[in-house]
């Protein structure tokens, strides 16, 4: 199968969408004549001009406010945000606007929109810049959010975004629009991976890993040195999406497992990993051999410091020996 | 954006002795159609009083952001709407509403938290919606539907399709980051949009003043910093309304440019019901010194008496009529069931509630 980065694999996705219905529109911060900012929309202005492309000024509230507006009346936004980690100044409109028009209308409005891009830390750019939202907006019925880890499913899940009639808020990561990996040809058929469809990444019998977005990557790592230094055998989890949440896949594993650790790049308190503790501890108590722990960055504002980053974040040696725990 | 500066404000004559009645717009106005706009005033403030004495027997909850003294704004603005004219504001929206053509007796059920409401109970006062009637709400927080009202008015200019997107905010708002952040979209991007500005004068029980800076032409000139044209009118009567959301309607439609018009207007009754200090803020004088020589209805009928299209009979009929159909609304309401506990879980996800395959894989709605 042919290779594609992540980045290009969104591309792509984005631009068959484009393709598929006149109502996409992409808009945001340098997505148009500057090709965006980590260019994941390059080229796709030149392609298809100044009306289906849109610069927008920076000015989250505003162009994310008009997006929700504006597919009310049928148009179907794809609004780029530089950095998830800028959704504070646009809250409002993503909580009270997107999420609630439904429902306050007593289902008269529907509110068809995606917000991309990236969330993730680890890029040394401080606490402002380095948020992990998708726990914060999975708690607002009425928002569909997911996380894809992988080239493949980031075009796949982007296609199914973009057709779901519910905001989806899309969460990427900058530090795996370069990674490359297999993605379906074109040509053979249209691909696309529904919301709320976890996948197995690596399959296994002592233990489950759940995870999503590049925790998906510490946990594959992680599971590979459980192997060769350990002789643990573990089952990697891959949510791809946080809400609709496949409770399914995660509670079949643990049943085979009778282990689970959650890494969640999330903080400890509140996050995705809390909540599913809290689901499997409920709906699996009894297939459990030991408590559910949990690999979260480390509970505070994301550092700045180049030289430890990373060591706040969930990584495969925090895994390891977070597993070695009960394992 | 071209360099040269320009002031756009377009009002020179006073409006005091300008003659609104023979504006092009008005002089369209039949006999019946301008009895039907009276008939909309009236409908608007019997179903606010009958709406507030039920809230003050605690028949609902929440709050009540009456709109009663302001009608004719809504009324004059809605009246000029056509095909693809949209219309949206804050939580002061029953009057919008009912001037759409919502039916009291959903807009009273919504009040009362009953399944037959608007909303089907889910939205309550400040949250009524009819997008059969172009009409997206009924938006609770303070300046948060602005950047909605240009989203419309984006999906009009997408679409191609020749229409405004009449964008209601009172005089409190006007300082709310959003708000500011649409106007500049609205006037980069040309939208066709009419920002209208309902200035009573208090945002909640400060004053205008007191709460911002601003010109002495008045709020709307903050325009100006957006190179986007502006207008100032009074709001008491209809013809003078009409008149001036229509040259900022036309402005939408013909050249896809947007508009901030301030209409002054004033509130007999609190911010909300609810608001304890309502007469503390202003004087007694002054709240009736309005309700006795600026009445929207009081002026409007006074028109029409004048112009030989109403009698004080017919006046008293349609007064008459919107008693009971806000009394039969009333009725309606109390005798509509709540929602039952199941309903809570509906109307969240498009997707659920069509049961299409998209919903069917993995959990939305968590225990």
């Amino acid at each position: 199968m042919r290779e594609l980065s992540y980045r290009h694999a969104l591309r792509e996705g984005l631009d068959e969408e484009l393709t598929r219905d006149e109502n996409v529109v992409l808009m945001g911060e340098e997505v148009a004549q500057y090709n965006g900012a980590y260019k994941v929309t390059e080229g796709l202005w030149k392609k298809w001009g100044c009306k289906r492309i849109v610069d927008t000024p920076i000015s989250e509230a505003g162009f994310i406010g008009m997006g929700i507006g504006a597919s009310m009346l049928g148009v179907r936004p794809v609004m780029e945000l530089m950095f998830w980690s800028f959704h504070s100044v646009a809250f409002d409109q993503l909580v009270n606007n997107a999420a609630n028009v439904r429902y306050m209308s007593g289902g008269l409005i529907h509110c068809p929109i995606v917000v991309r891009g990236p969330a993730n830390g680890g890029t040394g750019v401080g606490a402002t810049h380095s948020h992990t939202p998708e726990g914060l907006f999975a708690a607002f019925p009425g928002l569909k959010v997911c996380s894809p880890a992988t080239p493949a499913d980031a075009k796949g899940l982007i296609k199914s975004a973009i057709r779901d009639n519910d905001p989806v808020y899309f969460m990427e990561n900058t530090l795996l629009y370069g990674n490359t990996g297999p993605v379906p040809d074109p040509e053979d058929g249209d691909f696309v991976i529904p919301l709320g469809l976890a996948d197995c990444k690596r399959e296994g019998s002592d233990i489950t890993l759940v995870a999503h977005g590049a925790s998906v990557l510490q946990a594959l790592e992680a599971a590979e040195k459980l192997a060769a230094d350990h002789n643990i055998s573990a089952e990697v989890i891959d949510l791809r999406s946080i809400r609709p949440l496949d409770e399914e896949a995660i509670l079949k594993s643990v049943r085979k497992t009778h282990r689970l650790v959650v890494v969640d790049e999330s903080k400890p308190f509140s996050g995705v990993a809390a909540s599913i503790a809290a689901l499997v501890q409920e709906k699996a108590f009894d297939d459990l051999d030991a408590p559910v722990l949990r690999v979260n960055s480390i509970d505070a504002p994301a550092i700045y410091s180049p030289g430890i980053e990373k060591e706040q974040l969930p990584n495969a040696r925090r895994i390891v020996e977070k597993v070695l725990t009960i394992a | 954006m071209a360099a040269k500066k320009t002031t756009k404000k377009k009002s020179t004559k006073s409006p005091a002795t300008k003659d609104y009645a023979s504006a092009e717009i008005n002089k369209q106005l039949t006999a019946e159609d301008k009895i039907e706009l009276y008939r909309k005033l009236v409908r608007i403030r019997r179903f606010e009083q009958f709406s507030l004495k039920e809230y003050n027997g605690g028949k609902m909850g929440g709050f009540l952001h009456l709109y009663i003294g302001q009608e004719s704004v809504a009324v004059g603005a809605v009246s000029l709407m056509g095909e693809n004219d949209h219309v949206i504001t804050a939580y002061r929206d029953h009057g919008h509403a009912l001037a759409v053509g919502m039916g009291m007796n959903e807009c009273m059920a919504e009040l009362y938290g009953k399944i037959t409401g608007c909303s089907k109970g889910k939205g309550g006062s400040m949250h009524y919606f009819a997008p059969d009637k172009n009409y997206w709400g009924g938006h609770g927080i303070v300046g948060g539907q602005t950047p909605l009202g240009i989203g419309l008015a984006y999906g009009l200019k997408y679409k191609g399709l020749k229409g405004s997107a009449l964008t209601f905010l009172g005089d409190g708002a006007v300082n709310q980051g959003a708000f500011h952040e649409s106007l500049n979209i609205a006037a980069l991007f040309e939208l066709p949009v009419v920002f209208i500005i309902e200035n009573n004068g208090y945002s909640m029980g400060t004053s205008q003043v007191r709460s911002s800076a601003h010109p002495e032409e008045g709020l709307a000139a903050r325009a100006d910093a957006y190179n986007m044209d502006w207008d100032v009118c009074m709001g008491e009567n209809l013809y003078e309304v009409r008149a001036h959301v229509w040259d900022a309607m036309k402005r939408a439609h013909e050249q896809s440019k947007p508009t901030i018009l301030e209409i002054k207007t004033y509130r007999y009754y609190g911010h909300s019901v609810a608001d304890a200090n309502a007469k503390k803020y202003r004087t007694k004088e002054e709240i009736e010194k309005y309700q006795r020589d600026h009445d929207p209805l009081k002026v409007w009928q006074a028109v029409l008496e004048a112009e030989g299209v109403l009698t004080s009979e017919q006046a008293a009929e349609i007064d008459n009529a919107a008693k009971e159909e806000a009394k039969a609304a009333v009725e309606f309401a109390e005798e509509s069931a709540y929602p039952e506990v199941s309903d809570i879980s509906t109307d969240i996800y498009w997707e659920l509630d069509n049961d299409t395959e998209a919903s069917r894989q993995g959990t939305l709605l968590f225990d």
